[in-house]
């Protein structure tokens, strides 16, 4: 029922390369394309999903997984760990009216497959369905053609950590104060192939680098942090873009600048969110409560609002996983479905909700391509992807000039909501006064807290300076990557968590 | 245990080696509208292998990581062959080995259940089913049960090193789970309850039915408060939470990192002369009891804090050895596919002698908390800054009176820690690193309207 969102891109429990190639110079390849004897064979597949609807049941799917991943991370000045892993299986799903069975496996093999087959079937033993055989009629092949990009497994550990001095030098370069940095590199290669019964076969090989870099700051009040990360669905070719060093000095300044932090404020401001990190906002404040799990259930606040105002006509809020290189960004889905840009609120008024393919069949509809997992050992279960606020006119200059007191915050780390009651909090980690149309004085670190359609209803402003930030979503125990985004805005009151 | 000392026999001269197998069966049920949600039943397997290789000059060690979720030879080969290779890319450091064997004796612990694998899967389903129908008819305003889940796992581990440890243990656990929507006109309240154990048979219904109800129920209506100075009582459940917070800037690790506001402050008065906070997994009844630490070395009790004083952080191998000591077997690490860190497993805050009642009428006035949100958003370990979303109930002369929702409550973790002014003898043995019990702390800022 609640939901989180965490600052950190991290990786869930899937990583690293297996075959690693020492290419000193990391060259550029093109992905081959993804074949559909990539993960398993096409006759196995047939002769897995019959087994899996041996006892009845509306819908049988395999979901097949290869995942490497290699992380490093610089730490006290010592490169201290290089980490690299695999994880590879498959999980089942057997949907027999409203139950689901499911069961996965490590064993790729027909044999391994098959096992699992019968034990999600198993569920379906007393729904009394009619046995079929599944002949796969393959539908086409979802391939994902993204074209040239550096596979993370190309590149020398060398360059990587390289990378990781070059942070660390630039974040303790940044003041005296820094007392202590850590950075950290990570990549992930994840190769899914997902077959249902009714005939669907997609694949998708998705590649992610992530960079982050935290600092301490130490000063006559105590320590500060400060955490700054770079996170796309890229691989190293993101380094030719964005410089190391920027995401350290960032880190660093956050830590540096609120040494002269005083208490944040406590009760009602108002508050002005600067571009990016600020779209946890709509993440936590409709986001979640706009997944059609919850709706279904009656356990979100937008429940029955469909074609109500439910936010500032300023509020367009779009869901969109077809955003190339954005964290939460994939050729399809974890249900074999492609994703797409969902308009959820149109000039405050609710559009639509997010939905995978069990609860759309429920509703008679298609799945919004909103159905993810964290792994194959995981039921897929509605997820946002890159949700974001589209940009209004305003300056955001001027919306700090025109707001005489406040808050603005620069950086939110995360955030959490009840989607039933839709109170939900979100974090800040580099916040300032506004006083007279100023940004003054720095405030140490607190929670906001708010009701989604209240805090959605009170967006007075909205500036163009549209930015989007990468995140981890928790929900029901699975983590997956997303990414948000929104550009300056003001709400005209929020209670602000502070001592002071 | 074969598979961990087959694969350290492959060590090399001159190269450290520790292995870690585990291998494990999980089964959930969720019940929803009277029917089988979903049912998952699955094998998990893998293998964490760590290398220690000299540095090139005699400079230190260098160290290297590689796991994988399957135990096929050819894969665990890859994996040793990865952290052969990762090993060679490390910054030698002296302060770098594996755990050796410290003369410590286990105290073994009994936490294998058979009843997780004895009781039939239709009598697991039942328990989902029935928490879930009971829960739904035990109040009227009941109006939803978004989720009631049963359940249940058993994991194996073993670990061996070319430095001589050798170490297995396996647990079993059952958890029941049931979220309640309470509603009332437009307004609608959650509830979680729980109940876990060692076996489905251990568990209990009706803990977790009654949770839910009560914490649902008796928030309809609830309101925002008016922002102000007050004390705080603290629900055990959220005082666990509270712990595992404190527990972060306990681990050595952090401390030798310059990451913890306790650095430096050994034998200082940190909290409440009431206060005395102790690490103990070789208590059995700490849910997360274990006889091992992620490096195979004894879990041991450890007094953190006495009597408000700071006595002592918690290390791991490495972590100790920067600090100039000797581990306190307070190993953590989070599966296969993880590297062990400092941490602590079973916290546990000395009881007092009062009930949960006496410490309502003891604060008089005061805001009663129930749950709280934001605990990975609003609170810093690093600098100790305290700031939550919290629901509850106000106290009004010494008893519990109108609901609250939508406040924050603040303040730092250093002056929570020397405002205790009561601690309960409620103590809760919950899942996670620490146990809970009632807790009143004074002074801190309600931000609400």
């Amino acid at each position: 029922m609640s939901s989180t969102w965490a600052e950190r891109p991290e990786w869930g429990p899937c990583p690293a390369d297996g075959v690693l190639s020492e290419d000193e110079q990391g060259t550029t390849i093109t992905i081959p394309p993804v074949t559909d004897t990539s993960l398993i064979d096409p006759g196995v597949l047939a002769n897995v999903l019959s087994a899996a609807l041996a006892h009845g049941g509306d819908m049988a799917e395999v979901f097949a997984e290869d995942s490497t991943s290699a992380s490093a991370t610089l730490d006290d000045r010592r490169i201290e760990e290089l980490s690299s892993g695999r994880s590879r299986g498959a999980g089942i799903r057997v949907v027999a009216g409203e139950t689901t069975g499911f069961a996965h496996t490590s064993d790729l093999s027909e044999k391994g497959l098959l096992a699992a087959a019968a034990a999600a079937a198993s569920v379906a033993r007393d729904g009394g369905g009619t046995v079929r055989t599944v002949a796969m009629q393959l539908g086409p092949l979802t391939a994902h053609g993204r074209g040239d990009k550096t596979l993370p497994s190309s590149v020398s550990k060398s360059v990587k950590l390289d990378l990781l001095v070059r942070a660390d030098e630039a974040a303790r370069a940044a003041g005296g104060a820094i007392s202590q940095v850590q950075v950290g590199c990570g990549d992930s290669r994840r190769r899914i192939l997902i077959a249902n019964s009714d005939g669907l076969l997609a694949e998708d090989d998705q590649v992610r680098t992530r960079f982050s870099v935290v600092c301490v700051a130490n000063g006559d009040t105590g320590m500060q942090t400060g955490h700054e990360s770079l996170a796309r669905t890229e691989g190293y070719e993101i380094f030719q873009r964005h410089n190391v060093e920027d995401v350290a000095r960032a880190a660093a300044q956050r830590a540096l600048a609120k040494l002269a932090a005083r208490p944040a404020p406590s009760g009602e401001v108002p508050i002005v969110l600067a571009g990016g990190s600020g779209g946890i906002l709509f993440h936590e404040a409709c986001g979640h409560g706009l997944e059609a799990d919850h709706i279904l259930k009656d356990a979100s606040v937008y429940t029955g609002q469909m074609g109500q105002l439910v936010a500032s006509p300023l509020v367009t809020l779009v869901d969109d996983g077809t955003v190339l290189g954005e964290w939460g960004n994939f050729a399809v889905d974890d249900e074999g479905n492609a994703p797409a840009r969902n308009v959820l609120i149109e000039n405050g008024v609710l559009t639509d909700y997010m939905w995978d393919w069990l609860r759309a069949r429920k509703e008679g509809r298609a799945s919004s391509g909103n159905g993810r997992r964290q792994s194959y050992k995981h039921l897929p279960m509605v997820r946002m992807t890159n949700t974001y606020l589209l940009a209004g006119s305003e300056n955001a200059d001027e919306i700090v000039a025109q707001t005489p007191k406040g808050v603005y915050v620069s950086k939110l780390g995360g955030g959490q909501v009840n989607t039933t009651t839709g109170d939900f909090v979100f974090g800040t980690t580099e916040a300032y006064l506004i006083e007279d149309g100023h940004i003054t004085v720095p405030l140490r670190d607190a929670n906001l807290i708010g009701n989604g359609p209240e805090v959605l209803r009170r967006i007075d402003a909205v500036a163009d300076d549209f930015d989007m930030t990468p995140g981890t979503c928790g929900k029901d125990g699975q983590s997956v990557p997303v990414g948000c985004g929104q550009a300056t805005l003001r709400i005209t009151g929020v209670t602000l968590g502070g001592t002071a | 245990m074969e598979l961990a000392t087959a694969v350290v026999e492959q060590a090399q001269p001159g190269e450290g080696m520790e292995v870690y197998v585990a291998r494990g069966t999980d089964n959930e049920v969720r019940a929803y509208d009277g029917a089988v949600e979903s049912l998952t039943s699955a094998d998990s397997a893998g293998v964490g292998i760590r290398i220690v290789l000299d540095g090139p000059h005699g400079e230190g060690s260098r160290l290297g990581f590689a796991w994988a979720g399957s135990l096929d030879p050819d894969v665990v080969q890859a994996a040793l062959s990865d952290a052969r290779d990762n090993a060679r890319y490390a910054t030698p450091d002296p302060d770098v080995v594996l755990a050796a064997p410290d003369g410590f004796a286990a105290v073994e612990q009994d936490l294998w259940d058979e009843g997780v694998i004895t009781t039939p899967l239709e009598d697991k389903i039942a328990l989902a089913l029935e928490l879930e129908r009971a829960t739904r008819g035990a109040d009227p305003r009941v109006r939803q049960v978004s989720s009631a889940d049963y359940s249940d796992g058993r994991v194996e581990v073993a670990l061996a090193s070319t430095t001589g440890i050798r170490s297995t243990s396996r647990r079993t656990t059952a958890f029941l789970s049931v979220d309640a929507i309470a509603g009332e006109g437009a307004d609608s309240q959650t509830g979680t309850g729980f109940s876990v154990g060692r076996s489905p048979t251990a568990l209990d219904p009706d803990e977790a039915k009654d949770d839910a109800v009560l914490r649902s129920t008796r928030l309809l209506g609830a309101q925002k408060a008016r922002s102000g100075r007050c004390t705080v009582v603290f629900d055990p459940r959220v005082v666990s939470s509270l712990l595992s917070v404190v527990a972060s800037a306990l681990s050595g690790e952090a401390v030798v990192k310059g990451r913890s506001f306790f650095a430096g402050r050994i034998g200082e008065t940190v909290a409440n002369a009431a206060v005395t906070l102790t690490d103990d997994p070789t208590d059995g009844r700490a849910f997360s009891a274990s006889a091992y630490d992620g490096e195979g070395l004894a879990c041991r009790r450890n007094v953190l804090i006495s009597d408000g004083v700071l006595r002592m952080f918690v290390y791991d191998t490495v972590s100790a050895r920067r600090a100039q000591t000797r581990s306190t077997g307070s190993a953590v690490r989070g599966g296969f596919s993880g590297t062990p860190s400092a941490g602590c497993r079973a916290l546990v805050l000395t009881p007092g002698q009062l009930g949960a009642d006496d410490i309502l009428e003891m604060v008089g006035d005061g805001l009663y908390v129930q749950s709280v949100t934001g605990m990975h958003s609003g609170v810093n370990p690093v600098s100790g800054d305290f700031s939550v979303g919290a629901e509850g109930l106000m106290i009004r002369g010494g008893s519990l009176a109108e609901p609250v929702r939508e406040v924050t409550v603040a303040s730092s973790l250093q002056r929570m820690l020397q405002s205790v002014v009561g601690i309960g003898g409620d103590l809760r043995w919950l899942p996670g690193v620490a146990a809970g019990q009632t807790l009143a702390i004074a002074d801190m800022q309600l931000s609400g309207d």
